[in-house]
């Protein structure tokens, strides 16, 4: 794990309740991000706690993968996509051009919305990127596909199953599995965009439970379109509409008695 | 006309066109190999040809084939799956992508017949080999980088987005994520179009008359030197293909026997094609299956 570095709290431009005790790990600073002409995030400023769980909301379209996404610049892969602003991490600038987006992603985890293991054998899933750091030796690779099965709760029920095809597990299991192929590069952040929407009520609880479990090691960010699994598992929650955030505070405050009016009339199921 | 009749009509032309090609192709094979198996025994296949006597086989004949088809794909497959992934992962949509794709489309719609003359002229004259297995093997190598390449970035392109993405999401350079996620996915596709490539180079005669030439010296299978001029292996010497030598026994055999070398010949080709054809699947279906684990 990588040491901590504590962030002078900033101004904000938006009105957002920020709990400045706790300790942060990644600030936003004036993010916008653009495809082509088209801008997806406008001037976002959150600043993500450490060993919490936020929550991303709003409707479709509303930026809130853009945001996830531009946090493992996992949005490099679109070509027409740009940014500005900053988004501080470790005290760094991960969106300057000089970052090693390779070292970054590995520290930055993410977790897709549709399960996509690679078509090979459960244990070389996990062990994929383990050995392209150059981890080779048997032993150690057997430790850690039992350690990340563990952690992603799915060891008892897969470890006879290790050479078989990732394919032919259960979709439930499947993202369990990504999951755990993603902790096994131990990452300090964990991004979720949407886990558990393709999945059924049983696997989404799984996935759920999961999640909260994390929390104790990981910090993690969390798109979501499911309302209950937000106020349920999450710490804070950003509510974007439009690509702007909205609103963003303590999921209880946000859920019961939030400041902005569009929020309640989204929370309340009015739109979107 | 309701349109019950008319889907029933849609359905009955569509079987019998799907019938006629089938008993086109059924019959075509049924008369090669009714009229060529008969002439094939041991002997055929394991004595080399003669010129004027009857009784030759197609032994050097047989054996060029399947070298020139090697050292071909030894080219061809690395270069064509190297262009391949160029064009669908590191091309950047624009005029010189369009302009290389085009380049690509015609030099694979160029007749055979040209490919050999420029064949004659770069690999035979310009580099003073003379007729060579190498001169023939490059010819056939321009004559299916095009579709090798075009084969091959399909293959790479139909693997999901979400298998590359997660490979990159995990810390995974760019490089090692097309050859351990990419290139495995798309393996049956590159297989499949390296096997139509190969079946282009078994038949193929128009381009390698002029590089690989119509003759074939004395050769000795006890001599594995490549460097010796008598060696099989040697790639710097004239080899006649079976495929050029059924052209060249139909058209200036002076033999007795012209008729059954040609039928036999063509029906060994036919059966080499079947049988390695048969043999690439099953070899990548094995390899598929260790690389996927699946069962």
């Amino acid at each position: 794990m990588a040491a901590t570095i504590t962030i002078e709290p900033k101004m904000h431009k938006q009105p957002t309740a920020v709990d400045e005790k706790r300790e942060t790990i990644l600030q936003t600073e004036d993010l916008s991000i653009y495809y082509g002409d088209n801008q997806a995030v406008k001037h976002a400023n959150l600043d993500i706690e450490k060993h919490a769980i936020t929550a991303l909301i709003g409707p479709s379209g509303c930026g809130k993968s853009t945001f996830l996404r531009s946090i493992n610049r996992m949005n490099d892969l679109i070509p027409v996509s740009w940014n500005e602003g900053k988004i501080m991490y470790e005290g760094v600038d991960i969106l300057s051009k000089n970052i090693n987006t390779i070292a970054l992603r590995k520290e930055i985890g993410m977790v897709f919305q549709k399960p996509n293991p690679f078509p090979k054998s459960v244990y070389n899933n996990i062990t994929h990127a383990l050995r392209f750091y150059g981890n080779r030796k048997k032993k150690q690779l057997d430790e850690i596909v039992e350690e990340s099965l563990r952690k992603a709760a799915l060891w008892d029920e897969i470890k006879d199953r290790l050479h078989d095809s990732a394919l032919s597990l259960s979709g439930g299991q499947q993202q369990r599995l990504c999951i755990a192929r993603t902790l096994a590069m131990e990452p300090n952040v964990l991004l979720l965009d949407e886990p558990s929407s393709a999945l059924d009520p049983i696997s989404n609880a799984k996935i759920e439970e999961l999640i909260l479990q994390l929390k104790e090691d990981y910090s993690i960010v969390i798109v979501t379109h499911n309302m209950q699994q937000a106020s349920r598992i999450s710490d804070k929650t950003a509510f974007f509409l439009n690509g702007s955030v909205i609103e963003y505070g303590e999921t209880e405050k946000i859920f019961t008695n939030p400041d902005q009016e569009k929020t309640e009339d989204y929370i309340s199921g009015r739109f979107g | 006309m309701n349109s019950k009749v008319a889907d029933r009509i849609a359905t009955g032309v569509f079987v019998t066109i799907a019938f006629i090609i089938v008993a086109i192709l059924a019959a075509l094979f049924s008369f090669i190999l009714f009229r060529g198996v008969p002439q094939i025994s041991w002997e055929f296949l394991t004595t080399p040809s003669s010129s004027v006597q009857a009784g030759g086989g197609i032994r050097d004949q047989l054996f060029n084939s399947f070298y020139i088809l090697f050292i071909t794909m030894l080219i061809t497959v690395p270069l064509g799956v190297c262009g391949g992934i160029y064009m669908a992962e590191y091309a950047k949509p624009g005029k010189v992508t369009n302009f290389i794709r085009s380049c690509i489309e015609m030099l694979a719609s160029l007749p055979s017949i040209v490919v050999g003359m420029f064949g004659l002229l770069v690999f035979v004259n310009t580099t003073g080999w003379g007729y060579t297995i190498i001169g023939g093997a490059l010819a056939l190598t321009i004559f299916n980088i095009p579709v090798m390449v075009r084969v091959s970035e399909d293959a790479i392109r139909s693997v999901p987005a979400e298998m590359k993405e997660a490979s990159l999401a995990l810390g995974i350079t760019h490089w090692h994520t097309i050859k351990t996620v990419l290139i495995p996915s798309a393996f049956p596709g590159i297989l499949t179009g390296s096997i139509l490539a190969s079946g282009r180079v078994f038949g193929e005669a128009a381009a390698l008359l002029f590089t690989a030439g119509l003759s074939t010296p004395r050769l000795d299978y006890l001599d594995l030197n490549p460097f010796s001029e008598t060696s099989p292996l040697n790639i710097f010497r004239p080899a006649e293909t079976l495929a050029v030598h059924i052209w060249a026994v139909n058209t200036n055999g002076i033999m007795p026997d012209i008729r059954e070398i040609a039928n036999g010949s063509s029906a060994v080709l036919v059966l080499s094609v079947l049988i390695f054809n048969l043999l690439a699947r099953w070899l990548g279906s094995v390899v598929h299956k260790k690389i996927t684990a699946s069962k």
